[in-house]
């Protein structure tokens, strides 16, 4: 008798676990495949190669080892532009220690994003993602959207909208290779 | 609580009401009903009889069927209150700010306090979802409670039923026969060519047909189970995708969700009925409303990635396949499909332009600019060329005297230019936008005279995979089943028996559909001497009637 009822106690504690287990896994995923879509802090960062205004290629797995402080922007995104000369002082500071800066623009003419360059006298690189492959990879909402990546290719923040100067610095600092 | 063990020797589950064996009545307030509950027959549920730690306590909660209605009550209500205003999903906005301020314009207070509380994207809604989750778990446990139980008394039934459990079916006769062990063995033959399930033991059959139909219920539950399942697959990746892409005549743009497919659009052709084609079937609907769509299509081409390749080039793209994608003919491929879903008509492609001297109209030479990538110079001649400068695609006007441009689609394009001749060879500055052109450095002589302009169509394209739509149809077509199981067949017994004292006993039980059982009953005594049966039920509503209940 005693036997049996520890029997069933297991069993019910047994189903009643799965179903809840089960139920809450779906509702997490739900809830927050809308708010972040599938890339989460701490993901392996997908990987992507794209050539650069001077023609030089950039492979995200090249990188490893170091930090990479990756923006999406477009030039028609007015905090995008606020926030470049800031990350082009800060890409400076931080380049001889190890975090690349590659800034990435949505699909915009060479013409656009290179006469935008000149006139905000960025120095860092900046490649275009023609297809849209780079940002459907990355499920970049608004723009701008930052990603840091740290030295072991992992994603260790993703920022939505505008940052100030010395939210880029710290935000280098931390993926910075130690 | 320990287990009942019967008078006849039987070990029954506490809380059985009717022993699982001869039928008997097990506690008091069965023996005092004239009529036995035959809807479990009289088994343990188990979730009425423990009730002992937690897990039971949920346990028992679960396998409440009133529990059960009220989640469906509680998942309806919900349900229709998602209906009240449109959701999120179909807000023409993307931010947050967007979607709220949309939710009060349109709808005023009440759609500011729907969108508060969360109502706009109810179906995604953790409380939602939870519930749709507790009423899996209800059907899951409920059902378990019932049919485990329901399996054991049924195969535990014994052909040799009490006298107590006979004289409280519903369908019930005794009296005095001549030859009763001979009737009973004509009605045994006859029994068997109705096709019913014959057992003897001694002087007591049971004949029983359509057992499998109480299971109806569970196979039921068991198909709503798996639709559900079905449904939380698509929660995890891989299983289902759902996006929108917008590709334009002649670009190529990566699918979203795949494994680097690229799809580029060759044309969009949108086509309308003439009144000469189809006089007889449109011609009144184009009078009232002027045209009737007769086709969007979008001719694509679709390639892939080289293999292992990751994203961003465009270089080495392999050809897979040409097509035409029209409504409800999608592209397929790995297990995706392409639907054609949305289009917007001419959207700007290009401008051509002439360099003109603006006095003598003298021109220098014309040049196209491709709106989706100007080039930096365009050589006209030796001595004549146009410097593209900078370039807005949706000029909006000026601010503290810098062009701005409010998105990259090219509604309202600018150029900001340097023109070249052999009189001016240091260039003149000139800002052009659409039917007027600034002079920021004084008056020139040289203007950018505007000859044509291309358009080229945008396609709405809809990406879609579902792998548990097979899953989906399963559950339905197991639900189907258990429906029809339930319905179409009942579970028909009928008991004889002869007692000690010599009398013969009819009774007889069926889970619904009596006025056949009766038949089957008459057809028996057509050729077995059998006393006489009476529906307990029925008389019973007489003699309230008789009396005036």
């Amino acid at each position: 008798m005693a036997q049996s009822k520890k029997k069933r106690f297991y069993i019910r504690t047994a189903i009643l676990a799965v179903l809840t287990i089960a139920i809450v896994f779906t509702i997490y995923s739900n809830v927050t495949k809308e708010k972040n879509a599938v890339l989460r802090e701490g993901d392996k960062a997908p990987d992507f190669a794209l050539v650069d205004l001077e023609g030089n290629e950039h492979r995200l797995s090249d990188y490893k080892g170091e930090g990479v402080f990756l923006n999406f922007w477009g030039t028609w995104c007015k905090p995008c532009a606020t926030e470049m000369p800031a990350m082009d002082n800060q890409y400076h500071v931080y380049k001889d220690q190890g975090v690349q800066t590659l800034a990435i623009n949505i699909g915009e003419s060479q013409l656009k994003v290179n006469s935008f360059k000149n006139s905000h006298g960025l120095t860092f690189p900046i490649a275009i993602d023609q297809n849209k492959s780079v940002m459907q990879s990355y499920n970049i909402a608004p723009l701008p959207t930052t990603f840091l990546i740290n030295p072991d290719g992992r994603i260790e923040k993703i920022i939505k909208g505008e940052m100030t100067e010395q939210d880029i610095a710290d935000f280098m600092e931390q993926i910075k290779p130690s | 609580m320990d287990k009942i063990v019967c008078t006849c020797g039987n070990v029954n589950p506490a809380g059985t009401l009717l022993c699982e064996s001869c039928g008997r009545p097990l506690n008091k307030e069965t023996a005092e009903k004239k009529l036995v509950d035959m809807r479990y027959e009289g088994s343990a549920r188990r979730s009425q009889t423990y009730n002992k730690t937690i897990i039971d306590k949920v346990w028992n909660f679960f396998s409440s069927v009133k529990v059960g209605v009220w989640l469906i009550v509680l998942i309806l209500v919900a349900a229709s209150i998602g209906t009240i205003l449109p959701q999120v999903f179909y807000v023409p906005a993307t931010t947050e700010e967007d979607i709220a301020a949309y939710y009060e314009r349109i709808y005023g207070t009440f759609g500011t306090l729907y969108y508060k509380l969360g109502l706009s994207d109810l179906y995604s809604s953790w409380w939602f979802q939870g519930l749709i989750g507790m009423l899996g778990i209800s059907l899951i446990i409920a059902s378990l409670d019932r049919v485990i139980p329901l399996y054991k008394s049924l195969k535990k039934q014994k052909t040799k039923r009490h006298f107590s459990f006979l004289k409280r079916q519903r369908i019930y006769g005794i009296g005095n026969i001549e030859n009763g062990e001979e009737s009973i063995k004509k009605a045994e033959e006859k029994l068997k060519t109705m096709r019913y399930n014959v057992k003897r033991e001694g002087n007591a059959l049971l004949a029983e047909r359509g057992r499998f139909s109480r299971w109806g219920p569970y196979i039921n539950h068991l198909g709503l189970i798996l639709f559900l399942f079905g449904v939380m697959l698509r929660a995890l990746p891989g299983f289902y995708v759902d996006e929108t892409m917008w590709l334009r005549e002649g670009e190529t743009l990566y699918i979203p969700k795949t494994e680097g497919y690229f799809l580029e659009s060759k044309e969009f052709i949108y086509e309308t009925y003439s009144k000469e084609e189809s006089e007889e079937v449109f011609g009144d609907a184009i009078d009232r409303v002027g045209t009737i769509a007769k086709n969007y299509q979008t001719n694509v081409v679709l390639h892939k990635g080289p293999e292992g390749a990751v994203a961003g080039h465009l270089d080495d793209l392999t050809f897979e396949k040409e097509a035409a994608i029209q409504v409800n003919k999608p592209l397929k491929f790995d297990n995706f499909s392409v639907f054609q879903m949305d289009f917007r008509l001419d959207e700007l492609a290009s401008m051509t332009f002439q360099l003109q001297d603006k006095e003598t109209a003298e021109s220098f030479g014309e040049f196209t600019i491709n709106l989706a990538d100007p080039k930096p110079v365009y050589e006209l001649s030796e001595d004549a060329k146009v410097e593209i400068l900078d370039y807005y695609a949706d000029f909006t006007g000026f601010e503290d005297g810098v062009p701005q441009s409010q998105s990259p689609l090219p509604n309202n394009p600018a150029f900001l230019v340097k023109m070249y001749t052999p009189e001016f060879p240091k260039g003149e500055t000139s800002f052009v936008m659409i039917k007027e052109t600034l002079e920021p450095l004084g008056e020139n002589q040289h203007k950018l005279a505007f000859q044509s302009v291309e358009t080229r169509d945008v396609s709405g394209l809809t990406v879609r995979k579902d792998l548990t739509l097979p899953i989906l149809m399963l559950g339905g077509v197991i639900f189907m089943i258990g429906v029809a199981q339930g319905s179409y067949w009942n579970h028909r017994r009928i008991w004889i028996q002869q007692l000690e004292d010599g009398q013969v006993v009819v009774a007889a039980h069926t889970n619904k559909n009596w006025l056949s059982i009766k038949k089957d009953m008459d057809a028996v005594s057509e050729v077995a001497n059998l006393p006489k049966y009476e529906d307990q039920q029925d008389e019973d509503s007489k003699a309230e009637k008789e009396e005036g209940v």
